[in-house]
């Protein structure tokens, strides 16, 4: 007789223990974007009055969509394709879907961790190389290009990305981009090599050290001189802003995209839980901790922001000061009495002081020189961390704390793409998984390598922009759809209630029916609209501009705008394309598919029944 | 004859003063920004301190023209001011009248600038002569950039953990079909005695195994 065993839990990976499940779900919603994307919203929609359509986007969107995910994954038990075929084979297109844009992401993605590599391999040296101007070549002086701009810039646009002019130039691939792309593919791949068992364990290192180094940096960064302008800068609400209906939009899609959901990746991580956890509170937990560490990160973000403006205003008062006094003879103007010197000698000499050409130096302008992104990282902090005393230590402990942040949000996209390849069975099962796994990675390094041109950067902002908006945006309001309408709101709050032995209450089943949807739809619609508007262009690095420097600002050509809308399509057009195949088959071949429902009918009503004897035990 | 010493000392002196003006061909106009560089612990400009600026160009010029032996006494220094700059002028030790050329005094300073800075604990741009570039620092240049050692010493790690993992799984893989070879011989012999016993599909009784085991011991 020999042991019956269910091959589908056998093989079903599990989790050691609950905090593992916990840290790789808050690994994966905590990422870059909360350290670099959240501050600078704060920043440009009026600091303090910024938080007020954020948390409501939190409550009414983000919160019930990361719920309704974790549920349906901890439920089925299957990856987001299994869910999705099990709800309804009309929509199998979801998870392929899912799959397709957590490839598409991941492979970017990387290339930002591998920049971030770059960067910590540089931060062991002193002088750090972003601070100094290299020599031109015969040694008389320095470099033109970096003269024109500054030391970081040139570091960061030069001897990092050997950026091209426009994205139409491709230049050749860059040697040392290409190494260190394949030393961030290949941490990748060290932590995923067992599966989640691995990953398991290296997510307790990559979750909880970015908390630490934030919290080193917020000590060390509020005792800086300017920390607090930086501050009261951040949370000055300005509540003007909330009539721009521009930053309820940004508020909406900021959530969203910072809990990661709609990657396939949350799903397949709850489907290895238990079967009987409470799953509305670990939502809870993930989406407030995303929120409070966005909140975190831009506190020790802006006292270190607001230490920079302030040091650039010194410079430029000393700057100021020095033409004054080789032109005036005086050497007691100094940065306190500045300003009575500077009024007293205009009021004395006015056309002198004019000929001087002195530079305005005004402590709000600095303050305003707001970045995102891979700008805020290896421009901005990079210059703030050459003034701060000891910098390669602070340089090595940001760029590791990068690095976590991202690694942990890959986990996600890695298991998204896995997923798909275990649930459709694409490899025989004599193929180990390791192998799966480094060939999954060899891929995605391969195709990768667009982004170690020199045009690379063009490509990541391309696919940042476009690959991780709208068809994230399409495949959660069918989520929502698949699960409420399709499967049921009865079916799922009876599914809850088998979890958690609570039903969901009226807010839940509020959000999930009605405004959640509606919220996703508006947004949706309205994201496209605002893209549709103006011909998408972006910032260029010329050196050859006269405003450098200033990015140029160019249009895409026709090609990329081509490519773009590919990219938008090409994950979401499996959705439709699947439902047509399943009615397809339906229609050519109806018996098979009434004894597919009449299975499915019956492992439900089959849980029902030893649910209820269970019950009725105890 | 004191009259004539002191007339002829006056004369030398206001000619060696007529060749230093502001912007004279030969001359360089220098500029100290003590305060900026040493902030607390600047010290006062006073005539000993002007003293020791004419030395220190006086032995440059000794280090470069090594044939002629300058004294203090040919660096003529004019137009002082509070700010601290003055314009200064060299001649030559043969012939108070005769300055030495401009490219000349450039290249002495140029050699020896790092001795002047230092003698004033200043830097290239707080002692500035003006008209004269800082030299550039020659770039540290190691044969291997640093950035090569730790990527090789993070990617020696990160290659010798997946290789470690692998073996370690292909080793697990071993033993557990070993593992699960026996068994399966142990389990054949208990299913064969077992199969009266069970009943349909379900759980697999494990009394009987467990009889078995107690039996052995």
């Amino acid at each position: 007789m020999g042991q019956t065993k269910d091959s589908g839990s056998e093989e079903r990976p599990k989790w050691d223990n609950k905090a593992q499940y916990l840290l790789t779900c808050i690994g994966f919603a905590v990422g870059l974007g909360n350290v670099w994307r959240f501050p600078y919203l704060c920043q440009i929609y009026g600091g303090g009055a910024f938080l007020i359509p954020y948390l409501i986007a939190l409550v009414f969107e983000g919160l019930p969509l990361l719920y309704l995910e974790l549920a349906i994954g901890q439920r089925l038990r299957m990856g987001s394709i299994g869910v999705w075929n099990s709800i309804t084979p009309l929509l199998g297109g979801l998870g392929i879907a899912s799959s397709i844009v957590s490839f598409l992401i991941s492979i970017f993605y990387n290339t930002i961790l591998a920049w971030v590599l770059w960067y910590f391999f540089h931060s062991f040296q002193n002088p750090l190389p972003w601070s100094q101007c290299p020599l031109n070549d015969n040694l008389t002086g320095y470099n033109v290009e970096c003269e024109k701009s500054t030391p970081v810039n040139y570091f960061w646009y030069r001897e990092t990305l050997n950026i091209t002019p426009d994205i139409e130039t491709s230049g050749s691939l860059q040697w040392w981009m290409v190494i260190c792309l394949a030393s961030s593919w290949c941490v990748v791949y060290i932590c995923f090599i067992k599966g989640i068992e691995s990953m398991g364990k290296a997510v307790y290192v990559t979750a909880t050290f970015p908390y630490l180094v934030l919290t080193i940096f917020l000590i060390r960064a509020i005792f800086l001189p300017g920390a607090t302008d930086g501050l009261v800068y951040l949370f000055t609400p300005d509540w003007e802003t909330l009539k721009n209906p521009q930053v309820w939009l940004d508020a909406a899609t900021q959530i969203f995209f910072s809990l990661s959901v709609a990657f396939g990746g949350l799903i397949a991580f709850s489907s290895y839980n238990a079967e009987r956890n409470n799953c509305e509170r670990d939502a809870l937990l993930v989406g407030i901790i995303n929120s409070a560490t966005s909140l975190y990160a831009s506190i020790s973000i802006f006292c270190i922001l607001g230490f920079k403006a302030t040091t650039g205003y010194n410079a430029c008062l000393k700057e100021n000061i020095m033409f004054l006094t080789n032109y005036f003879s005086d050497q007691n103007i100094t940065v306190e009495n500045y300003k009575q010197w500077f009024d007293h000698l205009n009021e004395t000499f006015p056309d002198k002081v004019f000929s001087l050409n002195l530079r305005e130096c005004d402590l709000q302008t600095f303050l305003d020189q707001s970045a995102s992104g891979t700008g805020l990282a290896f421009i901005v902090f990079t210059e703030a961390v050459i003034e701060m005393p000891a910098s390669q230590v602070w340089a090595i402990l940001f760029f590791v704390m990068l690095f976590s942040l991202g690694l942990s949000s890959m986990f996600g996209n890695i298991e998204g793409v896995l997923t798909l390849i275990n649930d459709l069975k694409f490899v025989p099962r004599w193929i180990p998984n390791e192998l799966v796994t480094a060939i999954l990675c060899l891929i995605s390094f391969l195709v990768a390598l667009i982004f170690t041109l020199g045009s690379g950067n063009y490509w990541v902002e391309v696919f940042n922009s476009y690959v991780g908006s709208v068809p994230l945006l399409i495949i959660a309001f069918f989520e929502i759809i698949a699960v409420i309408y399709i499967r049921g709101m009865k079916t799922f709050s009876e599914d809850i209630y088998f979890m958690t032995g609570r039903r969901p209450n009226i807010f839940w089943k509020a959000c999930w029916m009605v405004i959640s949807p509606v919220m996703l739809l508006v947004v949706l619609v309205a994201y496209v609209i605002i893209q549709a508007q103006t011909h998408p262009t972006y910032h260029t690095w010329n050196p050859d501009y006269e405003r450098n420097p200033q990015t140029q600002v160019k249009p895409y050509p026709d090609w990329v705008f081509a490519i773009i809308l590919l990219l938008c399509v090409v994950p979401v057009i499996s959705i439709p394309l699947v439902a047509f195949y399943k009615l397809i088959c339906r229609v050519r071949n109806p018996s098979a598919t009434a004894v597919f429902r009449l299975t499915h009918r019956n492992r439900s009503s089959k849980d029902m029944e030893s649910y209820n004897a269970t019950m009725t035990l105890t | 004859m004191l009259e004539k010493i002191i007339l002829l000392l006056c004369c030398s002196c206001a000619v060696a003063q007529h060749l230093c003006t502001p912007d004279a061909s030969d001359g360089y106009k220098v500029r100290l920004s003590i305060k900026t560089a040493l902030e607390g612990q600047a010290y006062e400009w006073n005539e000993n301190e002007m003293f020791l600026f004419r030395a220190t160009l006086a032995f440059a010029m000794r280090n470069h023209i090594r044939e002629q032996k300058f004294e203090v006494s040919n660096i003529i220094v004019c137009n002082e001011t509070p700010r601290v700059s003055f314009w200064f002028v060299v001649t030559s030790p043969e012939s108070t009248s005769v300055l030495i050329g401009k490219e000349d005094v450039e290249e002495a300073v140029r050699k020896s600038r790092n001795r002047i800075n230092s003698a004033f604990l200043l830097t290239d741009k707080t002692l500035e002569f003006i008209g004269i570039l800082p030299t550039l620092a020659a770039p540290v240049d190691p044969d291997t950039p640093p950035w090569l050692i730790v990527f090789g010493v993070v990617m020696g790690i990160v290659g010798a953990g997946i290789i470690l993992l692998l073996v370690s799984s292909v080793v697990q893989k071993k033993r557990k079909n070993e593992m699960t070879d026996d068994e399966e011989n142990c389990e054949e012999t208990r299913v064969k005695t077992v199969e009266n016993g069970s009943v349909g599909e379900g759980v697999y009784n494990m009394s009987f195994s467990d009889d078995e085991r107690f039996t052995q011991m």
